[in-house]
């Protein structure tokens, strides 16, 4: 186990740190102890906007995935009353699961495209009499296929939860005169916190991570790290990719220190 | 029969799909009274008093509690409250504001929350814990609490639901006086749903037996005792020989048999078990017709006229002391 983590997780964020100080010319690059890399990152103005993007897209993603994952935990855990129902419809969730990220997210684009589905559909009804722009190649499409994406990883850990909650706490609360309403915020949510925190953290992190769902479905024309990084590799300059990949770990790591402060998992779980 | 009645069932019935859990059952409570529903498991006593407390649906008949029919409405604004089997305690809340909780969802402010909150665990003598979480607590205090929570809504019923079911034996016995002393306290009355026929006993002013969905019997815990009225009853509540007999089947508790030598009773058996309990021997004795009757011996009277296995003896009673039971 420990020989696992270490060749596979320790190893390789060492090398990047390491190559993070290295030098790089148009065509070479020299190992160096150098903070080049670092001052012409922190430099630029394009780092700020591009994470403030990054921001942007993980916390409308958290957002939409929390709402929608929440309702269909809820709706799984508490609506549906028997076992074998839960369980069908859970796996029902998955399916999707079993097509590949791009192919998930390539289907979208017939879907929103200028002369797409969606465009037509609105137009033969009506609604608009030109293609709505904005459906495709913009935040709108960067953060519907987020969504998409991901809402199953905060769906998993909330059901999980709420499937813990005794549900005689429920019929408690009702006793004591809580409408439907006050059982859901003073009762349900709360001890679902230790669920909502884990997705919280899959879905932030997969989000700021993520370089390819940008690209693809903004056209190339919206920015996060994960692509500032990948355009560094293909243009070879490993060392400030690798600079720019510490910068995104310690912030990623500072996002969750501070969302595990709000909540102690460990005593949670 | 002076005394207001303060709940009264109607037939009231609860279906699930075509099962019947129960089955047009009538009683009236009357006001104060500490009410014991026994049973064995899947009798109907669980649903009963949900029902009365309004978490489980009424297929038919109705609820009157204090004159008002309360049959449809919502469990807070009946004027119950239940306790929980194993509590229900909410888990991230603390002692207070578990108490405080039905306060806390009237909106009634903090201060006054808290205040009638420590009052109720005043009662209960939980003060010194109002800060610490429910699952930092023993049974028997998350039982106090539990109580504390159901009682500040000042209802004029309180429903237990097998209240001391989750307790070890030891502090089951000290919660049931405790609990007995609380509803003569308050005034209140109680609704406690049991299988334990000890419990029961121990607490009732009044019994009601439940069987098959029905109502087998009701009354004071003396009169069911020394009358059952069936040999369901009789067996259920234990301490009592069920016999058939010529004239029909007759209960008779264990210590109104005498032991007498074989011949000289009114039916001679061959005992098949023997038991020192200590103040009494438990004698088992096969009859005819293949019937087993149970005799308590006092320990003195048994070390004077030994019986051992395989003898024949004589047994013999009171005719005042058996009763006529029906099937």
């Amino acid at each position: 186990m420990a020989a696992v983590l270490l060749s596979f997780l320790v190893a390789p964020i060492v090398m990047i740190v390491i190559v993070s100080f290295w030098g790089a010319t148009e065509y070479s690059i020299y190992p160096a102890f150098q903070f080049d890399n670092y001052e012409f990152l922190f430099g630029s103005s394009v780092t700020y906007r591009v994470f403030l993007n990054t921001f942007k897209y993980a916390l409308i993603t958290w957002a939409f995935t929390l709402v929608i994952g929440f309702t269909v935990a809820y709706y799984l855990a508490f609506e549906i009353r028997s076992l074998k129902w839960q369980i069908a419809l859970f796996l029902l969730c998955t399916i999707p699961f079993w097509t590949s990220n791009i192919i998930r997210m390539i289907s979208w684009i017939p879907f929103l495209g200028r002369n797409g589905l969606a465009n037509s559909t609105l137009i033969s009804w009506g609604v608009i009499d030109e293609p709505l722009e904005w459906l495709l190649f913009s935040d709108f499409s960067v953060i519907l296929a987020f969504v998409h994406l991901y809402t199953l990883f905060m769906v998993v850990p909330i059901f999980n939860t709420m499937m813990r909650i005794d549900r005689a706490l429920i019929e408690a609360a009702r006793d004591q005169g809580a409408s439907a309403w006050q059982s859901l915020t003073h009762v349900i949510i709360p001890l679902c916190k230790p669920g909502i925190m884990i997705g919280t953290i899959f879905v932030t992190t997969l989000v700021m991570g993520d370089f390819i769902t940008v690209r693809f479905m903004s056209g190339s024309q919206r920015a996060n790290v994960g692509r500032l990084i990948s355009n560094d590799i293909n243009l070879l300059q490993y060392p400030s990719a690798s600079a720019t990949a510490v910068v995104l770990l310690i912030t990623v790591l500072i996002v969750i220190g501070l969302l595990l402060r709000l909540v102690d998992i460990r005593k949670e779980l | 029969m002076t005394a207001p009645l303060d709940l009264e069932l109607i037939s009231l019935t609860k279906r699930y799909g075509d099962a019947l859990a129960v089955d047009a059952i009538s009683h009236g409570f009357k006001s104060g009274v500490y009410a014991c529903l026994l049973g064995p498991s899947g009798c109907g006593k669980s649903s009963t008093l949900r029902m009365i407390a309004g978490h489980e649906g009424v297929s038919d008949g109705a609820i009157v509690l204090d004159g008002r029919e309360v049959t449809h409405l919502p469990p807070a604004k009946r004027g119950t409250a239940m306790m929980f089997q194993n509590y229900a305690l909410f888990p991230h809340l603390s002692v207070r504001d578990n108490v405080a909780f039905s306060l806390r969802m009237a909106g009634i402010d903090r201060a006054t929350r808290h205040k009638r909150a420590n009052e109720m665990l005043e009662l209960v003598e939980m003060s010194a814990m109002a800060e610490r979480k429910p699952d930092q607590l023993s049974g028997g205090q998350q039982q106090r609490v539990a109580l504390a929570r159901a009682l500040i809504t000042r209802p004029q019923v309180l429903l237990l639901d097998e209240p001391l079911s989750a307790l070890d034996p030891f502090l089951r016995i000290r919660m049931r006086s405790e609990l007995k002393r609380l509803q003569r306290e308050l005034g209140i009355t109680f609704i406690h749903v049991t299988h334990g026929q000890d419990e029961a006993l121990a607490l009732a002013d009044e019994i009601i037996v439940m069987n098959n969905a029905k109502i087998e019997q009701a009354g004071s815990a003396r009169d069911i005792f020394n009358k059952p009225k069936t040999a369901f009853v009789a067996r259920f509540l234990g301490g009592h020989n069920v016999l058939k007999l010529p004239q029909g089947q007759i209960a008779l508790r264990n210590d109104a048999i005498q032991v007498t030598a074989q011949g000289a009773g009114r039916m001679d058996g061959r005992v098949i078990g023997v038991e020192y309990q200590g103040a009494h021997v438990t004698l088992t004795a096969l009859v005819a017709g293949d019937q087993e009757a149970t005799a308590l011996v006092p320990d003195h009277q048994f070390i004077e006229t030994p019986k051992d296995l395989g003898e024949v003896i004589g047994l013999t009673w009171d005719d005042q002391n058996a009763h006529l039971v029906s099937a």
